[in-house]
């Protein structure tokens, strides 16, 4: 892509964009580690990433790159090390508090309420936006009206991001594959995160459908002014828009820096890249 | 010296609430369904064995094979019926058909047998055994049943680990499709266990009559609604699980009535039920299961 | 405010599901002003707006929060002995049937949405088959412990005792309401045709409006996905209880509405088999169809009545119309059916969003 950013490195760890630089970073990971049986999924995990930072975590199917998502959503609680979003320590969150925090994922196999309609998924994002009680709900009370149009309204336009809002009414579970992994990116985006963790989202997608999905990733970066962390296969996609880039091998890093860094760096090409998925 | 007979009856009780449980629990590990018929079934073997008795004079083990060999038969078109047309269907779906076979076997034996209660002969007629100078009696019956529960949980332990059938049943209970692709009959593997579940039924229906020796049309249904949570709270799809869970379940009936509330019992042993799965979420063998994020 | 075609197609659904209920009270006072309605079927008229109200609250836990419950009998108990309790103790301060019976109505709603709390704390944290099971053994607990209550109100208040009737001390004065396992006897037939039709409607207008609302679309995001749920900040804890509770209110006032309609409430007639056959009307109507479960329960309620003809063999037809029922409508070749129509009319208005990529 056009303007790579300019990436600046950081005492003892890593880079960030420079227009980052002197603002605290929204996530900073250090020695994050989770055992399983034995068996060290990840260990000693080390990240900063800049506050409308486009990150990428890339690595060889197993390498652990959802197991850090789910350790930093706090689907699963780290056995070793620290999570600081926005500079305050999570030891302890649960995963529906670190969500009310800032960060918000996709999931890797599409976890939308198949049964409802596209709009009801979108709400339900934003459920922790327009809020009134359920006594207020059922007895219909002025309340429920003025935030049940608020978030028909916010909902209507976070569709539109995608091109999405006459699919509204839709059942999520009738949309085609490529379209619900973009609704589960509008109800990430609904709960208003400071940092949108997105895993595989370009899977089962076509070459034109995934220049969409660049486009409008770094469209979202923009216009929310969030950082962006994604788990990818597909490399013209996270060599095109990511601004820094983690590789995971057997759960620990062995690499990392920008797009050309990486690219050049012999232990990655070694664990990884010879197998470039197909265009 | 009561302690130990109060254990007796409990270990005799669990050992009747164990076999029926072994019959849910194998139905639910290979057809993933609740199959509420399952206490009518038990019904009708005490109904069978009662006729061949009774009405025909037939001596008690010709009289339990009878029972066994309906109930078997009985077990097997259920299922082809009613449970095999739904294997597809949302698992309520067949909860609610099973609750369908058994109102209907409930009352297909009311009209038949009407709901007087009939009385029943006890089909252990050996003396009881006295222990320790007389102070400990030990009812044959208890003896019969605890005996013939551990000969039939060794018995199924060695059927399912050892046998072709059972390999296909183990096969089965874990992923259907895959057995299928394997070359293993489902269709079959299914039947055979509904067959061996209400053959237990039977076994089971026949015991429950000589130690509460009242039967009516709705005599199986509270045994079944306890078995079914003996085997739910031993794990559901375990067979140990069914064993231990009976066991404990009859355990716990008797010593609650005994020490505690004989009106209350009801009330103790579901008690007990909830705090020991508050405490194993699955059962307490069952497995746990997690979901992939 | 602007409405959405799906709002509207919702709303007018809506309407017609009031609209049934009101249009069958209409039609029954009309027949019985006639003196056409029989005897035995006036007699089930509170008794089928009771089940109504049962079967549409406990579709609220299957099919909206989908949990399976097997112990909704129990709330529905607690509801009809709270309501007998309050009914019989107001009697000497308030004279006015309707004020008590609105009374008792409200206390066996609270009483059984507390015990909706208590057990579904513990129970809500179990999955599946393991939630229903301790929903089942609830309801047990239940009716052995009402079973041995003996309750009495004496002068200087209520009195209750776990042995016998003797040890309420009552003296003469006192009235005894509950016999251990003889139940509630003397009880005041305070309910009303209309009183379980108004009840009726508050249900529908409680579970239609928490359905479309925000806490109801986190309680169905709690079925349908619970990690997507979390992921996106909702409490399940707080919504699986919210709609347990709720569900088990609604069951106590609907129990305390069968209640005051008989002299005589034993704890046994609100067994398993109660709540077995509560969930029969639920799945029958259809899962999460609120209509559904209306029509399922006042017809399965009058249809033992209605087949009086087959004598003897009435609730063997039943049985087998039940087994019938659930075959045809989950056997495969009908499903097929059903899928290739619905997925005709999917695929040409979806034409329209693939063109448009």
């Amino acid at each position: 892509m056009n303007n790579p950013a300019k990436m600046v490195p950081v005492p003892s760890r890593a880079i960030i964009p420079e227009r980052d630089l002197g603002v605290t970073p929204i996530l900073e990971v250090s020695h994050l580690g989770i055992n399983f049986g034995g068996l060290n999924a990840v260990e000693d995990f080390n990240i900063i990433v800049g506050r409308t930072e486009i990150a990428g975590l890339i690595g060889p199917n197993g390498a652990g790159k959802t197991t850090v998502f789910n350790l930093l959503t706090k689907v699963y609680q780290p056995t070793r090390g620290a999570i600081l979003l926005d500079g305050k320590d999570t030891a302890g969150m649960s995963t529906m508090q670190i969500n009310q925090a800032g960060i918000a994922r996709t999931f890797q196999n599409i976890r939308l309420f198949q049964a409802l309609s596209v709009e009801d998924n979108v709400k339900i994002g934003l459920h922790n936006q327009f809020k009134y009680s359920t006594l207020s709900g059922i007895l219909r009370l002025p309340r429920y009206w003025d935030a049940e149009r608020k978030a028909r309204e916010q909902t209507l336009e976070l569709l539109s991001i995608f091109n999405m809002e006459r699919m509204a009414s839709y059942k999520a579970g009738s949309l085609p594959y490529g379209a619900q992994r973009r609704l589960e990116i509008v109800r990430a985006l609904a709960t208003r995160p400071s940092l949108l963790l997105l895993d595989e989202p370009a899977a089962g997608m076509n070459p034109s459908e995934t220049e969409a999905l660049m486009a409008n990733i770094i469209k979202i970066r923009d216009m929310f002014q969030i950082a962006i962390m994604l788990i990818e296969h597909d490399m013209r996609l996270v060599m095109g828009i990511c601004e820094g880039i983690a590789v995971l091998n057997y759960g620990k890093i062995i690499a990392k820096g920008t797009p050309e860094e990486i690219q050049a760096n012999p232990a990655v090409i070694e664990a990884y890249l010879g197998q470039k998925k197909e265009a | 010296m009561t302690f130990l007979s109060y254990l007796v009856s409990g270990l005799s009780l669990g050992s009747i609430y164990a076999i029926i449980a072994l019959g849910y629990t194998m139905v639910y590990g290979i057809a993933k369904m609740l199959n509420f018929a399952h206490g009518d079934v038990i019904m009708i073997g005490g109904y069978m064995s009662f006729v061949a008795t009774a009405h025909m004079g037939w001596p008690p083990l010709a009289s339990v094979l009878l029972a066994m060999l309906v109930c078997t038969v009985l077990g097997v078109l259920i299922e082809q019926l009613a449970y095999k047309p739904l294997r597809t269907a949302p698992s309520l779906a067949v909860l609610i058909t099973a609750i369908g076979v058994s109102y209907f076997l409930q009352n297909a034996a009311l009209l038949i047998w009407s709901s007087n209660p009939k009385s029943f002969t006890s089909v252990v007629l050996l003396p009881s055994l006295k222990l320790f100078d007389g102070q400990l009696t030990i009812s044959s019956f208890a003896l019969v049943t605890i005996l013939a529960c551990v000969a039939i949980i060794i018995g199924l332990t060695f059927i399912i680990s050892k046998t072709k059938i059972g390999k296909a049943m183990r096969a089965v209970s874990e992923d259907k499709e895959a057995a299928q692709l394997m070359g293993i009959n489902v269709n079959q593997t299914i039947s055979v266990t509904f067959a061996i579940g209400s053959a237990l039924a039977a076994i089971a229906g026949v015991l429950l009559c000589s130690a509460y020796p009242i039967l009516s049309p709705t005599t199986g249904a509270m045994p079944g609604i306890k078995a079914f949570t003996a085997a739910v709270f031993g794990g559901i799809g375990s067979i140990p699980g069914a064993f231990w869970g009976g066991l404990l379940l009859g355990l716990i009936e008797i010593f609650g009535k005994a020490y505690i509330s004989t009106q209350l019992s009801d009330a103790i042993v579901f008690s007990i039920l909830i705090l020991v799965l508050l405490v194993r979420p699955t059962g307490l063998m069952g497995r746990k299961i997690s979901e992939k994020v | 405010m602007k409405m959405t075609k799906p709002g509207q197609k919702r709303l007018i659904s809506n309407a017609i599901t009031y609209a049934i209920v009101i249009v069958a009270y209409v039609l029954i006072q009309i027949l019985d002003g006639s003196g056409n309605l029989t005897s035995s079927l006036r007699g089930q008229l509170v008794p089928i707006c009771a089940y109504i109200v049962m079967a549409v609250s406990l579709n609220l836990t299957v099919g909206v929060l989908g949990e399976l419950s097997l112990g909704h009998a129990g709330f529905m108990s607690l509801g009809a002995f709270s309501g007998v309790i309050v009914s019989l103790g107001l009697r000497d301060t308030v004279s006015a049937g309707p004020l008590r019976l609105l009374a008792a109505l409200l206390v066996g709603a609270v009483i059984a949405g507390l015990f909706g709390f208590i057990v579904g704390v513990p129970a809500l944290r179990l999955r599946g088959d393991y939630l229903a099971i301790v929903t089942l053994a609830f309801g047990e607990i239940i009716k052995n412990v009402i079973n041995t209550l003996y309750v009495g109100i004496g002068p200087d208040g209520l009195r209750i005792s776990m042995s016998d009737q003797a040890s309420l001390g009552l003296g003469e004065s006192g009235t005894v309401i509950m016999r251990g396992p003889m139940g509630a006897v003397g009880v005041d037939k305070l309910a009303s045709f209309g009183a379980g039709v108004i009840l009726v409607l508050i249900t529908l207008a409680i579970v239609l409006n928490l359905v479309h609302s925000r806490s109801g679309r986190a309680i169905m995001a709690v079925r349908d996905n619970r990690i997507a749920a979390e992921s996106v900040g909702i409490s399940i804890t707080r919504y699986k209880l919210t709609a347990f509770i709720i569900s088990a209110a609604l069951a106590g006032a609907a129990g305390a509405l069968y209640a005051l309609n008989y002299s005589t409430v034993v704890a046994r007639k609100f067994d398993f088999n109660t709540s077995i056959l509560v969930l029969v009307f639920v799945v029958l109507g259809g899962i999460g169809n609120i209509r559904g479960s209306i029509i399922a329960a006042a017809v399965l309620t009058v249809l033992p009545e209605l087949l009086r003809a087959f004598n003897d063999y009435r609730m063997l037809a039943y049985a087998v119309i039940l087994i019938l029922v659930m075959l045809t409508s989950n056997n495969d070749r009908l499903k097929q059916l059903r899928w290739r129509i619905r997925s005709y009319f999917q695929h040409s208005s979806r034409r329209q969003e693939a063109e448009h990529e």
